[in-house]
């Protein structure tokens, strides 16, 4: 395991064993079938209920809701060993985790609580979540989704949703709708949309290039007829979601170092191996030289997730530090992994090895979540006081 | 039905490992250390046999310094009920100095079923478990790839060479287990958490004089290139004749 600066021994016993845990099962149960999911184009769905029985899901949510209660930097090495697998994977997890059962318990009732984490702990349900729309990515305020109120108290819902992972897959969509026509983000509010309700269809987007072992779908609402209590009573305006965003992106810093270590740790291995001229090609110039900048940007990337994990669990930690993590690793995973395909020779553009998958992936993982752009000016934002966005 | 398994802390055999410059042991530098394979196993049969029992109680017991409260820690985030560390400045390498410590703590115990791997991974006697079995007074079976427990009788399958043999057995028994045994579980997140809240008691003890020592230690010699005499049935006769002549191997 790549651990140049022995960050283990800044790990607790119990921070350690979480890892070695979820280091096995993608080790076991992911690295033996992801090459050929991702050629087929299919999420490997079999792996849900042993992702739940080891209690991935909501893994640093309590445990009255049946989650496993772990502090955020135990969450945070989850993440990052389900992306050494597969970012396809690690998604799946962080949508579950951060993106549905988050806000149910940040901004849900006692009762929806109660009725979802633990099933959703369990994986009898899945969740995804609903904010992204075909013309609003990176200015989701501008959102047309629609939900009405009737004068009995129910909801009306209409509008599109793009971009979502495990649409096609889940039982339950946390749906992101402005109210009762006012066009101001503040009108913004959550809702629990169960997939099966009349007029709610989820479309899987075909021809992806990238997470190809992940469903991602189109949801479309059409006048889906929503109970009373199907509104998160908590959530208020595009800073709720924005805080979902905010944990997700949280442990995809983490998981951009996990998939930049097996693309390192195959490279390695491969130039420790690969004989050209004579000696294995670890032994010339230009590929140590590749292999030093991939090991020193991952111990980089490194430090900087456990000292943001250990700021999340001392309850400072800022959505600006979130985007500088998250920006700097996935730039960086993304640069390792094409070093790491191209030390690979032509053996490296082959399904067998991980490196150009990863690489793939990892375009998504640049994109989504807030773009590397976006959080550029997030963080010009922070350092300036002057928005650039508008 | 109470269950012991004793368990040993050993370097995962994963992991590449120095001898220190003492040349009697191991540079634990870096090394990562887990439970012994085949104890791993044990602990396994055992969380099996109380689940199948549906009642019980398992009990981890390993000796050594403090870092084997670790490895304790892990069987019972694996499942295991209660933990005991018998507190010692170090592993003896004599087996018999082990197995009297081990004895003595069983016996108080009240056990039904003591189950150790086959042998531990590192110092590989295969003799600590007959030892203890024999301080002990009761019956043993070594290396078991299967174990069932019914009407207060125990039986047990070992694999020989191209057969195998059912043995019975009375409780309180030894039994050391192989991996026939279905493979250990992974810890659960929430077993790692239970885990911190389980009893691990603390007994210091003092091994006995150890009769063996470790005087060396030393790496298999770095492998030689091989050597390429032709190509060919034409070579046939000149490879044959240096495995003859030179390697000695025919």
């Amino acid at each position: 395991m790549t651990d140049f600066y022995a960050i283990d021994s800044a790990l607790s016993e119990e921070e350690r064993a979480v890892r070695d845990s979820v280091h096995r099962f993608v080790d076991e149960r992911v690295l033996p079938i992801i090459g050929d999911c991702y050629v087929e184009g299919r999420f490997p769905r079999d792996i849900v209920p042993e992702l739940a029985s080891l209690g991935v899901f909501g893994a640093n949510l309590p445990e009255e809701y049946g989650c496993a209660g772990l502090n955020n930097v135990s969450y945070g090495l989850i993440m990052q060993e389900l992306e050494r697998g597969d970012s396809g994977v690690r998604s799946f997890a962080s949508v579950q985790g951060a993106l549905v059962m988050y806000p149910i318990f940040a901004f849900g009732s006692d009762e929806q609580k109660r009725h979802y984490l633990p099933k959703m702990a369990s994986g009898e349900i899945i969740g995804c979540f609903g904010l992204t729309e075909p013309d609003y990515g990176s200015n989701p305020a501008g959102m047309i989704t629609m939900a009405r109120q009737q004068s009995d108290g129910t909801w009306i819902l209409n509008g599109a949703k793009m971009w979502i992972t495990n649409g096609s897959t889940a039982q339950v969509a946390v749906v992101w709708a402005k109210t009762n026509g006012d066009k101001d983000d503040k009108s913004i509010r959550g809702f629990v949309v169960p997939t099966n309700s009349k007029g709610f269809t989820a479309r899987d987007q075909k021809g992806k290039l990238s997470l190809r072992a992940s469903d991602t779908s189109e949801l479309v609402f059409q006048d889906v007829h929503l109970p009373a209590d199907a509104i998160l009573p908590k959530s208020g305006g595009l800073k709720s979601p924005l805080m979902c965003l905010t944990q997700a992106r949280y442990g995809i810093a983490w998981g951009a170092i996990g998939a930049a270590i097996a693309c390192f740790e195959e490279a390695t291995s491969y130039a420790g191996n690969r004989v050209m001229f004579g000696k294995p090609i670890g032994g010339f110039q230009l590929q140590q030289a590749r292999l030093a900048e991939m090991l020193t940007e991952i111990v980089k990337g490194q430090l900087l997730t456990l000292h943001l994990g250990r700021l999340k669990d001392a309850g400072t930690m800022t959505p600006q530090q979130v985007s500088l993590a998250k920006r700097n690793n996935v730039s960086v995973a993304t640069d390792i992994a094409r070093e790491a395909r191209r030390l690979l020779g032509a053996n490296g553009i082959l399904a067998e090895y991980a490196s150009m998958r990863h690489m793939a992936n990892l375009e998504s993982v640049y994109t989504y979540e807030g773009t590397h752009d976006v959080h550029t000016l997030v963080l010009g934002q922070a350092i300036t006081g002057l928005n650039a966005f508008q | 039905m109470k269950i012991a398994v004793c368990i040993k802390r050993a370097a995962d055999m994963e992991t590449r490992f120095k001898i220190a410059p003492s040349g009697t042991s191991v540079d634990e530098t870096g090394v990562k250390f887990d439970i012994a394979d085949f104890d791993g196993f044990a602990v396994e049969a055992a969380l099996q046999i109380k689940e199948k029992e549906g009642a019980g109680e398992v009990t981890v017991i390993s000796l050594g310094a403090d870092a084997v409260q670790e490895t304790l820690r892990k069987a019972l985030s694996m499942g295991a009920d209660k933990a005991v560390h018998l507190k010692a400045d170090a592993v003896p390498a004599d087996a018999l100095a082990i197995a009297r410590v081990l004895a003595a703590e069983l016996e108080t115990g009240g056990y039904d079923l003591m189950l150790f791997g086959r042998m531990a991974i590192d110092a590989a006697n295969q003799s600590v478990g007959p030892m203890a079995a024999e301080l002990l007074g009761v019956p043993c079976v070594t290396a078991a790839s299967q174990l069932t427990i019914a009407n207060g009788k125990g039986t047990a399958r070992r694999e020989l060479e191209g057969a195998s043999e059912v043995l019975e057995f009375p409780l309180p028994a030894v039994v050391t287990i192989d991996e026939g045994i279905a493979r250990p579980r992974l810890p659960s997140l929430k077993g790692i958490m239970a885990a911190k809240k389980k009893p691990l008691e603390v007994k210091p003890v003092q091994a006995g004089e150890s009769r063996v020592t470790v005087i060396k230690m030393e790496l298999p010699p770095e492998r030689t290139g091989g050597r390429i005499i032709g190509e060919g049935p034409d070579a046939v006769p000149e490879l044959v004749r240096l495995l003859q002549t030179e390697a000695k191997v025919l």
